[in-house]
């Protein structure tokens, strides 16, 4: 039998199901793992192995009683965005000190209803700004792969769920909840050679998640198959009245759609994604998946989407504006940390200047500065004109394909040290993924290579809005064209 | 002749525009299912969206948006089928998410117009720019403590209708005219207790003043009155108070300013250079507002008889002046009450009662409508008694006050105090018979062309029956004895 850690979430499920193994055991095996890796990768802010026992001896009564749902007795990782009833809950910010939710977010409390268990908090960058998990106040996460010949360089997990993402591809969690507000999914999970979907705005809820940009904030999951995506997303999608921009859609077999296959689908290839200056082995990957494509039956379609050159600057106003705003709150005065001082003004001062990390600080500083006034029309008022063109690239696209093909990032993993001096280089992380934040459309990462050093590269697909079953069809289909079988080089011992 | 104050080079115009606050009568607050209650124990009312916590999401309150709707529709205003909630960001110790929302570029509400009336008996239309939704804060309570501020988060959340006028009053007076009907227009609706003292009707009042023929001068808002009485008074200080400006030579700044009402002048707040940069923004957590025009219509077929088409009914269908009309429909539930005990009697007679000796007890006992000791339907019966000739006018007063005393049925007081009118004719004319054997003087006088005296006889009549015979056959059996 495979290892519990090596499992699939699937056959995970399928061996809980047939009792070859139990809910407690898998529990302790990732409880092990993450005891013994743990202290080096740092992809958990907070473990709760006392719960996740718990809550895998209930998923074992359940299945013993044949009660068993859609995820009982799988063992996840939470992000720390994510409000946990009675577990702390840090944004991996200090600005949440010891923040304890007295409520569980809605996604998280779908998850428990179907039986998951919970490991932990996964670590994120603050607020989950970031492409690096290094602006996380609870320390930098490792990547658990390494470059060939490079054994000791620190490369990131990528962010915002770099927790997430190093975690599943570790082998600590069978699959892990995330979030995506520019990238923050599908860059992580293409980093650490994972499988991870941003599904469409609303298809989530957002109740109970510690908002960074509303309007583009997403929750989805990392796993490291395609399907385990597709089960995690069944849970954690569906309408919810507490959030005013969650959809009332019905949420389709997820599961079910990886097995579609993608012939007669029309797959749009855009001509402004081939970057000057795109690395050639990313050139080569995205080529390779067209062509996986093709062989399987779909058509390749060029297609143009004219305005994504400008995607990039209208997120880094739309969100940081957003940000500025929904980061308020933190101010001392109700929960958190509190600086105090000689008067109000000095008690938000102290207490925001100690809680809130570099990245975050300037993210509200840009965000207050778009909003201001004199300045509101040149920048915000104009980069929701440019969201409203973005948006429209993609619907015009529609009509003549029914899912895009790009790469996921235009790099392998950097090394911690590298690109830190330089924020907007960072920023350009998100180049292929913050379109579809800004149009509310699905998209998938995929791992389908690796480049020379042997880092996984991701292929992105993605899709109309409400039609993650089609994304998930495409994903799955270059997931068996690619065979990606290559493993971390930290992972828990088989 | 138009309102003007006199300054030392001369008269000045006054501009005033009100932008008034009126809490939604609502069980819940606008964006949570929180309650609304006034004068709940401090922080007692406040859920996790209120308080401003992580991942907590705002979700519009339905009713409250119907209220608006009730209360645009009831401005004769515009409702928007389309609107949309903004951020207004700063930071307050009260104010728990860091901004409020409320609706800056697309008001649910827009332009409308209300009349109001003059002590002259005229009527003048006044302009309504907007009304929006939006969020209350909360309070800061800063003497609880020596060094410490106490916040209570009740209000925080609760949903609130700014009210914006346009500059189209000119006199205090006119300012409280327009505070009373609007008032009265949201009592009649239901979508605000209007209730100044516990604060859920406020009013932000801007003036400025020219002279005769001029545009506008710069304006300055006096921030959160609390009275009608105080709008008049602060209209007045605040005018008064640029006119020296003005005059001494000097420019008005726009500002914000209090009314001190002790002293009865205002004093600055903030200069506009003080104000705040509120980076308004659409709030991305909710849609648009988009409402249906059939709800919106099922709205307006509902809503209750609002004060000048009830006043119009009252005087040409009851026959009332348009005074009594006026008085009876200041509140709602003065007109409600006049209707009971109107219905099936004469409503002038009614009228009269109500807003005479009815009106009157209220005032002597202490009481108000809400609580009056005397019912509508014991009103309406002591009238019946005076229409079936049980009690005459005189008694009917009498009985009245046993009413508001005791708060007994008028039949009942009649019964106990022995207080029928007497209609026998032969016990009259026994009394008659008896007064004139003890004034036989005075029947020679009569008789000898001394008509005055018959008053006196009548006088003596009722006297020696304790008020209690019927007037007018006291009078007729008196001319015929008399007349021997």
């Amino acid at each position: 039998m495979t290892a519990p850690t090596d499992m699939t979430l699937a056959g995970a499920r399928a061996a809980l199901g047939r009792r070859e193994i139990s809910a407690v055991e898998l529990t302790r095996a990732h409880l092990g793992a993450i005891e013994a890796l743990n202290p080096r990768i740092n992809a958990y802010i907070t473990t709760t192995p006392e719960l996740a026992l718990a809550q895998a001896e209930a998923a074992d009564a359940a299945l013993a009683k044949g009660e068993g749902r859609a995820l009982t007795g799988i063992p996840l990782a939470i992000k720390d965005l994510f409000c946990t009833a009675g577990t702390r809950t840090t944004a991996g910010s200090r600005i949440l000190g010891s923040f304890v939710p007295p409520y569980e977010s809605t996604v998280s409390g779908n998850l428990l209803r179907d039986g998951a268990v919970f490991l932990g908090k996964a670590n994120l960058d603050e607020f989950a700004m970031g492409s690096s998990n290094t602006t996380s106040a609870f320390g930098a996460v490792e990547n658990p792969w390494k470059r060939q010949g490079e054994e000791e360089t620190f490369l990131v997990p990528g962010g915002s769920s770099g927790g997430s993402a190093a975690a599943v591809a570790a082998r600590l969690a069978l699959g892990a909840t995330a979030t995506d507000t520019g990238g923050s999914i599908r860059q992580p999970a293409a980093f650490c050679g994972i499988a991870g979907i941003k599904p469409t705005y609303g298809r989530c809820s957002r109740f109970g998640i510690v908002a960074f940009a509303s309007s583009l904030d997403q929750a989805g999951p990392v796993a490291r198959t395609v399907e385990d995506c597709a089960i995690l997303l069944g849970s954690m999608a569906g309408f919810d009245p507490k959030d005013s921009t969650s959809a009332d859609i019905p949420v389709p077999d997820f599961a079910a759609a990886c097995a579609r296959g993608v012939k007669g689908l029309r797959i749009g290839i855009p001509r402004e994604y081939r970057l000057d200056g795109l690395p050639a082995e990313i050139a080569a990957l995205w080529d390779q998946g067209m062509a996986w494509l093709k062989a399987e039956g779909a058509e390749l379609v060029e297609i143009s989407l004219p305005h994504t050159k400008h995607a990039l600057p209208t997120y880094y106003i739309v969100a940081p504006a957003e940000a500025s705003s929904n980061l308020a709150r933190y101010d001392g005065v109700r929960f958190g940390l509190r600086e105090n001082g000689e008067d109000l003004k000095d008690l938000y001062e102290r207490t925001r200047a100690a809680g809130f990390g570099e990245e975050v600080r300037r993210r509200i500083l840009i965000g207050t500065y778009v909003l201001s006034a004199g300045y509101y029309d040149a920048y915000y008022l104009k980069a929701q004109q440019v969201r409203a063109l973005i948006k429209r690239d993609f619907d015009q696209a529609w009509d003549k394909v029914d899912a895009i093909l790009t790469p996921a990032t235009p790099s392998a993993a950097f090394g911690r040290d590298e690109k830190q001096d330089d924020p907007v280089a960072m920023y350009l992380n998100d180049v292929f993924t913050v379109t579809a934040n800004l149009a509310g459309i699905p998209g998938l990462a995929v791992p389908a290579g690796q480049d020379a050093k042997g880092l996984p590269l991701g292929l992105q697909i993605l899709g109309k809005p409400f039609d993650e079953e089609t994304v998930f069809a495409v994903g799955s289909a270059i997931e068996r064209a690619a065979g990606f079988t290559a493993l971390p080089a930290l992972r828990a011992a088989a | 002749m138009s309102y003007t104050i006199e300054g030392a080079t001369g008269p000045w115009e006054l501009v005033i525009g009100l932008e008034v606050h009126a809490q939604v009568t609502s069980k819940a607050k606008l964006f949570s299912g929180a309650a609304t209650e006034f004068g709940a124990e401090p922080n007692s009312q406040v859920s996790f969206v209120d308080a401003g916590f992580p991942g907590m999401l705002p979700v519009i309150n339905r009713e409250c948006v119907a209220q608006a709707v009730r209360t645009g529709l009831g401005l004769n205003a515009q409702v928007n089928l389309w609107s949309r909630f903004d951020r207004k960001n700063y930071f307050y110790a009260d104010l728990p998410q860091g901004y409020q929302i409320s609706q800056y570029q697309f008001p649910v509400i827009g332009t409308g117009e209300i009349g109001i009336e003059l002590a002259d008996g005229t009527t003048k239309l006044i302009g309504i720019t907007r009304l929006h939704l939006e969020q209350d804060a909360g309070k800061s309570l800063h003497d609880q403590h020596p060094t410490k501020s106490y916040i209570d988060l009740n209000r925080s959340g609760v949903a609130l209708m700014e009210i914006v006028s346009e500059p189209d009053m000119r006199s205090p007076e006119e300012a409280g005219a327009y505070l009373t009907k609007l008032r009265q227009i949201l009592r009649y609706l239901g979508t605000c207790d209007g209730n100044m003292e516990q604060g859920s009707l406020r009013a932000d009042v801007n003036v400025s003043v020219r002279r005769a023929g001029e545009g506008f001068r710069t304006r300055c808002e006096v921030k959160n009155v609390n009275s009608i009485r105080f709008v008049m008074q602060a209209v007045e200080a605040e005018a008064r108070r640029q006119i020296e400006v003005w005059e001494s030579g000097g420019t008005v700044d726009q500002e914000t300013r209090l009314f001190d009402t002790t002293r009865g002048v205002t004093r600055s707040m903030r200069s506009k250079e003080d104000a705040h940069d509120y980076r308004y923004f659409p709030d991305p957590d909710l849609p648009p507002l988009v409402l249906e025009q059939a709800w919106v219509d099922e709205l307006a077929a509902a809503l209750p008889e609002l004060p000048d088409a009830r006043r119009a009914r009252y005087v040409g269908d009851f026959g009332l002046t348009p005074y009594d009309a006026h008085v009876l429909t200041l509140e709602k539930e003065t007109a409600a009450f006049y209707e009971a005990v109107a219905q099936g009697r004469d409503p002038k007679m009614a009228a009269n009662w109500v807003t005479g000796d009815f009106f009157a007890g209220l005032n002597r006992t202490g009481h108000s409508i809400g609580d009056s000791p005397v019912s509508a339907e014991n009103l309406g019966a002591l009238l019946d008694l005076i229409k079936d000739g049980t009690l005459s006018g005189k008694l009917a007063k009498e009985v009245l006050e046993a009413m508001f005393e005791t708060g007994k049925p008028p039949a009942a007081i009649v019964e106990e105090r022995g207080l029928k009118q007497v209609t026998d004719t032969g016990a009259i004319e026994g009394v008659i018979d008896e007064v004139m054997a003890k004034n036989a003087d005075k029947v020679a006088e009569f008789r000898s062309g001394k008509e005055k005296l018959f008053g006196f006889f009548v006088g003596q009549t009722m006297k020696a029956m304790q008020g209690k015979g019927n007037p007018a056959l006291v009078n007729d059996l008196l001319k015929k004895k008399l007349a021997g």
